[in-house]
């Protein structure tokens, strides 16, 4: 029986997953993914890895500075904040917090922004052209500035932030899916299922979509990098994550007083914003060269 | 060519007005009364109903529409609750030193950022480039927000070179004309002020100019590694011209085409960016102003600010397109 079944050829191989393999020789994209992989299991294993619980406050510990400077100790590694927190606690709690916010905000972006560029691409004419017109005019407002006014009329909070941030995305990937879906449709396999009599929806998500995932997977990646960072910028306004929630803009945001006093407060969440999102910048950098073919030499 | 920037405003137009609208909105579609939201939740029942009136909330949000849009036709974008000042004159007041700012942070972006970019495009792969390229990275992941404090703790606080935050220090007099401080001093002659005008300047525009700077530097390389594989590039070094020429006259010509386009979409990013940096070395420009709206939730400036912020940007890129179609002799317009 066994002798009979085809055997696998590597041009049986799904493509994605041959570019994808590409990805180990790229050092970017490693590096990025170590990075990355770094926070997730940070996040994952929080209450396994913190050494105190992120918002225990301690009236005698407050202040404390890391333990390599004067005055520091093993108990708290990087020092402790105001009210005693321990720093790397709350870092290490920040980390659930900031992929949360990543990959809500994001996810909605996605799933809007895919909907709307494939509904675009698929039907053109007007409904297309109402839709990227929507699109234009989100693209209008600077950076920023229009998450910072949703939240502001939406009072603010972390699940506001998180839909701001989301909204603010959606037409990177409108505009990603509805180029791809329209150099699709031109394909013959669109118009053979067309031929078969299958429905929209069905050749939209089974038959098209697939296609289009590198540059999706791309773009995923890089909106990872700036959601972390804009929320992590709404939060240091006040307009995302509220006290006492470990968030690393917040944390920022709260050291801002005690810039004279202590300023390893300060110091350490940066770092920690930094790092994450410089490994999903890497490893967006590193995808983007392994399946973007428009940008392989 | 007019033709093209004709058609180019046409398409302005549907754009603002669609801002307009998403602005416009933001207030009445927001859960709870908007006259509440205006004027929080202990306004007393008349002051209520004149803001409704002044702002003719009982009636359908088409006539509202209209009448705002009348408004804004006539530049009024209203006034602001808790000063009672038209939000247009607040903004003239406070827009120039977001200029300033802005301007400022662009320059320095360009300067380095093309700089860096050429010299990795024309030594790709080595050490420098790397070491570039990494920092450009390292640069769009830079929480500005985070950078601008450490910068004030390093060169305010522990060294004492630059000042902390403002525009100019206390005890310098400056007569205002245009609220370019840095022109308005050099008006007067007032070298004093410009020194001081100066020393503030520089911690906020270099914070600022962080995330365009990598920006710029990365499209400078890729645009110039591009330019210099082809042809025309190998025919001028056939000819024994020196790299520099090869490298200044033909290949940095061509290859700052595309990066014009980055640096005029920077300046979004500056604008969006100044909330950050203007919040942090209280710089009273649009973005703290706008900042302080949010806080104190005086939606009338959050509305007019919105609009001219939204509007500033979308001019601007329709001038980088412009311009792009006028330093690009391929692209026939």
């Amino acid at each position: 029986m066994k002798k009979n079944r085809p055997q696998k050829s590597p041009e049986d191989r799904h493509p994605l997953l041959d570019q994808l393999s590409q990805l180990w020789r790229n050092k970017t994209a490693v590096a990025g993914l170590i990075i990355v992989a770094g926070f997730v299991l940070m996040a994952f294993f929080a209450p396994a890895l913190s050494p105190h619980n992120p918002n225990d406050t301690s009236l005698y510990d407050q202040l404390k500075p890391p333990f390599w400077a004067y005055g520091g100790s093993d108990k708290n590694v990087l020092g402790t904040d105001d009210l005693g927190r321990d720093i790397l606690s709350r870092i290490i709690y920040g980390a659930r917090v900031s992929l949360i916010v990543a990959v809500v905000s994001v996810g909605l972006a996605f799933a809007l922004g895919t909907l709307l560029g494939s509904i675009s691409g698929y039907y053109k004419g007007a409904l297309d052209n109402v839709i990227m017109r929507i699109m234009d005019i989100i693209l209008a407002f600077p950076y920023l500035l229009l998450a910072i006014v949703v939240v502001a009329y939406l009072g603010p909070s972390l699940e506001n932030a998180m839909m701001a941030i989301g909204i603010t995305y959606v037409p990177r990937f409108a505009r990603i899916v509805r180029g791809s879906v329209l150099e699709e449709c031109e394909k013959d396999y669109v118009m053979a299922a067309k031929a078969v009599g299958a429905k929209d929806w069905r050749i939209i998500f089974i038959a098209i979509l697939p296609n289009c995932l590198g540059p999706l997977i791309v773009q995923t990646t890089l909106s990872f990098a700036s959601a972390i960072l804009d929320a992590a910028a709404l939060s240091f306004l006040g307009l995302g994550a509220q006290p006492p929630t470990p968030e690393w803009g917040a944390m920022i945001a709260r050291s801002r007083a005690l810039i004279l006093r202590a300023s390893w407060v300060m110091t350490f969440p940066g770092i920690a914003i930094l790092m994450a999102v410089l490994g999903f910048n890497l490893l967006g950098d590193g995808l983007r060269d392994a399946l973007d073919p428009r940008l392989r030499d | 060519m007019l033709v093209f920037i004709f058609r180019r405003i046409l398409i302005l137009i549907p754009t603002l007005l669609g801002v307009s609208i998403i602005i416009f909105l933001m207030l009445r579609i927001t859960p709870g009364d908007p006259a509440e939201l205006l004027l929080g939740e202990r306004a007393t029942e008349e002051a209520l109903h004149e803001i409704r009136e002044h702002l003719g909330l009982n009636e359908p949000l088409y006539v509202q529409y209209g009448k705002f849009i009348k408004r804004l036709m006539k530049g009024d974008l209203g006034e602001t609750i808790w000063s009672r000042q038209k939000v247009w004159i607040e903004v003239k007041e406070r827009f120039p030193a977001t200029i300033e700012l802005s301007v400022a942070a662009l320059f320095i972006s360009c300067f380095f950022g093309i700089i860096f970019g050429i010299i990795s495009a024309t030594r790709p792969y080595s050490i420098f480039d790397y070491l570039s390229m990494l920092g450009a990275l390292i640069g769009v992941s830079m929480p500005i927000f985070w950078l601008g404090l450490v910068f004030m703790l390093i060169f305010s606080v522990n060294l004492g070179w630059l000042p902390l935050s403002g525009r100019l220090s206390v005890g310098i007099d400056l007569e205002v004309i245009t609220n370019f401080y840095l022109l308005d001093a050099v008006l007067t002659k007032n070298w004093a002020a410009l020194k001081d005008a100066i020393w503030h300047l520089i911690m906020p525009a270099i914070t600022l100019s962080t995330i365009p700077m990598a920006i710029v530097a990365r499209m400078t390389r890729s645009s110039m590694l591009e330019v210099l594989r082809q042809d025309y590039i190998k025919t001028a070094k056939a000819k024994g011209l020196s790299q520099f020429m090869v490298t200044f006259k033909h290949a940095l010509r061509n290859a700052l085409i595309p990066v014009v386009t980055t640096i005029g979409l920077q300046f979004g990013v500056a604008l969006g960016g100044a909330i950050l940096t203007e919040t942090i070395f209280a710089w009273p420009g649009v973005g703290k102003w706008m900042f302080d709206a949010v806080m104190k939730r005086d939606y009338m400036v959050i509305q007019g600010g919105t609009l001219f912020i939204a509007a500033v940007f979308v001019v601007i890129n329709l001038v980088v397109d412009v311009l792009y179609a006028v330093i690009n002799p391929r692209i026939n317009v």
